[in-house]
C-alpha cells in the first residue's frame, strides 16, 4: 500500500490519498493520470491492470485501487 | 419512417396500445415485432445487415461466454491443486482463446460497417493517389446505401461482445430477445448507445401501465418535437440557402451559419434523444441520458463529457483505455520515458491513444475528410488545453475571485461554444478547404451590415421566422436554466401540480402545431445523427 501511495503522491503531491475517496468522481485523476498510474503500477508492483478493470469504483480511492491490485495479484 | 411523420405517430400510438394490451410476458416480443416493423419501413434490404449483425454477435457472445465459464469452473474445481503461477498461466491461455473468438466477432461486425460505410471513401482516396502518379485507370466506386442507424446498432452490439468477454455482461441465450436488444426501435436512428447490462433487463421485464410515468414520457416526447420542429427545422431552411452558395454567403453569413448550426444541431439531436427517451419511458424503459447541458461547458473536455455522452463513454471504455494500457503501449511508454524523460515519456501513450480515438470518432461520424479533420481538431484543442492546465491553475490561484466569478464562467462557456461551433461547421460545409476559407472570411469580409438588411428574408430568416426561433430557443434556455438550478427533472417537480402540468403540455403541443416547421412549404428533415 505504501508503494501505491508513493506512486499516487508523485502524480498529485497536493492530494491526501489516504483520505480522499472521489478521485474519479471529483475529477482529481484525469485520463493522463490514469494511464501513468497504470503504467507505474505495472512497472513497480508488477501487476497488470486490464482495461475491463478501469472503472470508477476501482480508482476512486487508494483503498479501492489497492484492493484491485491485491485481487489481480492473487489470480 | 421519420419520427416527425404522421405514419410514425400512428405507428407509435398502436405500439403503445398493444404493448399494454398483450400479456406482460409477451411485451418484449411485441417490442421486437414493432422494432423490425419500424426498420422494415426503411427498406427491406436493410434488414440483411441488422439480421447478420444480430446472428454473428449472438453466436460469438455465447461462444466467448462458454470459454469463460469453462475456465472459471476449471479454476474452481482445481482451486487447491494449482499453484498461483499455474492458475495465472491457465487463465492467460484461456483469455487468449476467448480473445481470438472476440476478435472474430469484432472483425465481422466492424467489417460490415467498414464495407458499407467506408469502401467508397477508401477507393476514392486510392483513385486520388493513383491520379497523382499519373494513373488514368480509376477504380470503380460501389454505391452502397447506408442502412438506417448502422453505426449505432453495430457499436452497441460490439460493446456487448466486449462486455461479455470482460465478464461485465451475461451472454443472452435467447436469440429473439437478443435481436430486440440490437434493434430496439426508439434508439435505432440516433442512439443513445446502450450497454446490455443497463438495457436488456428492462427490455425483457414486465411493465404495468402507470399513468403518471406514461404522461411523463409523453411530456418528454413533446419537448423533443418542440425542439426539432419549432427550432431545428426552421433554422434548417435558412441554413440550406447559405450552404447552397458559399461564394455569395461569406463573412457575416458564415458566422451566422456557425451560430445557427450550433443551435440547430443542439435542437435536432437533443430533441431526437428527448423523443427517444420519452418513447422508451412510455414503455416503462429508462434509457441513459445522452446530454448534460453541453453549452454550459467551460472547456472542450467538459463539453465532450456533456455532449453525446454514450458515444464518448463507448470510445473511452472500448478504444481509449484498452489502447493506452495495452502491452505494446506500455512498452512504448517505458522506452519513451528512458529516451525523453518522465515528463514527455508518460505523455506519449496518452497522446497516441487520444489521437487514434479522435481519428476514429471523426470517422464514425462519416466517411469523409471533413469528419476526420473535425475529430483531429477536437483532439488538438483537448491536448493543448491539457498541456496548458498548469498555466490555468496558476491563473486561478493568482486571481481566485475573478476565476470563480459568474461573468468569467460565462466568458469561458461562450468561448467554448464559439470554438466548438467553428470546428463543428466542418460537418456543415462538408469540405475542409471551403470550411477554412469560410472561417477566414468571418474575420476578413466586412459584410455584417447585410445581416440587418432584406437579405435575411431572402435567405429564409424572415422577421417572423427569426422571432419564432429566438423565442423558442429562449424558452429552451429558460427550461435548461431551471433544470440546472433545481438539479432535478422539471417533470417531477410538476408531478404534484396536475393542472399546471397538463396546461404546459397542451401549450407545447399547441406551439408545435402552430409554429412547427412541417406540412406545406416544409420538407420535414431527417435527424442529423440518423445519417451517421
Amino acid at each position: 500500500m505504501e508503494e501505491l501511495l508513493e506512486i499516487l503522491g508523485e502524480l498529485h503531491p497536493d492530494v491526501d490519498f489516504e483520505t480522499t475517496d472521489g478521485l474519479i468522481d471529483d475529477g482529481i485523476l484525469d485520463s493522463l493520470d490514469m494511464v501513468t498510474l497504470i503504467t507505474e503500477i505495472n512497472e513497480r508492483l508488477d501487476v497488470s491492470i486490464p482495461p475491463e478493470e478501469i472503472i470508477p469504483e476501482n480508482f476512486n480511492s487508494a483503498d479501492a485501487l489497492w484492493a484491485l491490485i491485491e485481487k489481480l495479484d492473487e489470480i | 419512417m421519420l419520427f416527425t411523420s404522421y405514419e410514425f405517430v400512428a405507428f407509435i400510438c398502436l405500439a403503445f396500445l398493444l404493448y399494454y394490451l398483450v400479456p406482460k410476458k409477451a411485451q418484449w416480443a411485441l417490442l421486437l415485432l414493432a422494432s423490425y416493423g419500424f426498420y422494415a419501413f426503411s427498406g427491406l434490404s436493410n434488414l440483411i445487415f441488422i439480421v447478420s449483425t444480430t446472428l454473428v454477435t449472438w453466436g460469438v457472445g455465447l461462444w466467448v461466454s462458454k470459454i469463460r465459464r469453462a475456465s472459471e469452473s476449471y479454476l474452481a474445481i482445481h482451486k487447491e491443486d494449482l499453484t498461483k503461477e499455474e492458475k495465472k498461466a491457465y487463465k492467460a491461455k484461456e483469455k487468449k482463446k476467448s480473445f481470438s473468438v472476440l476478435c472474430l466477432g469484432l472483425a465481422v461486425g466492424f467489417g460490415i460497417l467498414a464495407v458499407i460505410k467506408y469502401t467508397g471513401f477508401a477507393l476514392s482516396n486510392v483513385n486520388s493517389i493513383l491520379g497523382t502518379f499519373g494513373v488514368e485507370q480509376k477504380l470503380s466506386i460501389p454505391d452502397f446505401i447506408l442502412p438506417l442507424g448502422i453505426s449505432f446498432y453495430i457499436f452497441q452490439s460490439m460493446g456487448y461482445l466486449i462486455d461479455v468477454y470482460r465478464g461485465r455482461a451475461e451472454a443472452e441465450k435467447n436469440i429473439a430477445k437478443f435481436a430486440l436488444f440490437v434493434s430496439f426501435f426508439p434508439q435505432l436512428i440516433q442512439g443513445p448507445i446502450s450497454r446490455h447490462s443497463d438495457l436488456a433487463p428492462q427490455l425483457y421485464g414486465e411493465h404495468s401501465f402507470n399513468g403518471s410515468a406514461f404522461f411523463s414520457g409523453l411530456q418528454r416526447m413533446a419537448w423533443g418535437y418542440f425542439k426539432k420542429l419549432v427550432i431545428a427545422d426552421r433554422i434548417l431552411v435558412g441554413m440550406k440557402t447559405i450552404l447552397g452558395d458559399t461564394a455569395e454567403y461569406r463573412g457575416a453569413w458564415a458566422l451566422l451559419l456557425i451560430l445557427a448550426y450550433s443551435v440547430e444541431i443542439y435542437a435536432d439531436f437533443t430533441g431526437g434523444i428527448d423523443i427517444t427517451i420519452g418513447i422508451a419511458e412510455c414503455f416503462g424503459i429508462k434509457l441513459k441520458e445522452n446530454f448534460n447541458h453541453p453549452f454550459t461547458s467551460k472547456s472542450t473536455k467538459e463539453y465532450w463529457n456533456r455532449w453525446h455522452i454514450t458515444m464518448g463513454s463507448w470510445f473511452t471504455d472500448y478504444i481509449f483505455y484498452p489502447l493506452s494500457v495495452c502491452r505494446p503501449m506500455q512498452s512504448i511508454s517505458k522506452k519513451s520515458r528512458k529516451l525523453f524523460g518522465n515528463a514527455i515519456g508518460k505523455r506519449i501513450p496518452v497522446y497516441i491513444a487520444t489521437i487514434v480515438t479522435w481519428f476514429l470518432t471523426g470517422l464514425w461520424h462519416g466517411a469523409a475528410w471533413n469528419f476526420i479533420v473535425w475529430g483531429l481538431l477536437n483532439c488538438l484543442v483537448i491536448l493543448v488545453s491539457q498541456e496548458l492546465e498548469p498555466l490555468y491553475q496558476k491563473f486561478r490561484k493568482a486571481f481566485p475571485r475573478l476565476s470563480s466569478s459568474k461573468p468569467y464562467g460565462a466568458f469561458m462557456a461562450a468561448r467554448t461554444f464559439l470554438l466548438m461551433g467553428f470546428i463543428r461547421s466542418l460537418d456543415c460545409y462538408r469540405d475542409v478547404p471551403t470550411t477554412f476559407s469560410m472561417w477566414l472570411s468571418v474575420f476578413t469580409v466586412g459584410n455584417y451590415g447585410e445581416l440587418f438588411s432584406g437579405k435575411m428574408a431572402e435567405v429564409g430568416f424572415d422577421a417572423a421566422n427569426v422571432i419564432i426561433i429566438v423565442l423558442a430557443t429562449a424558452t429552451v434556455c429558460l427550461v435548461n436554466a431551471l433544470l440546472v438550478k433545481k438539479g432535478c427533472d422539471l417533470r417531477q417537480s410538476l408531478a404534484d401540480k396536475p393542472f399546471l402540468s397538463y396546461s404546459l403540455f397542451a401549450l407545447v403541443i399547441v406551439a408545435i402545431i402552430i409554429f412547427g416547421a412541417y406540412g406545406a412549404g416544409y420538407d420535414a428533415s431527417d435527424f442529423i445523427y440518423g445519417q451517421f
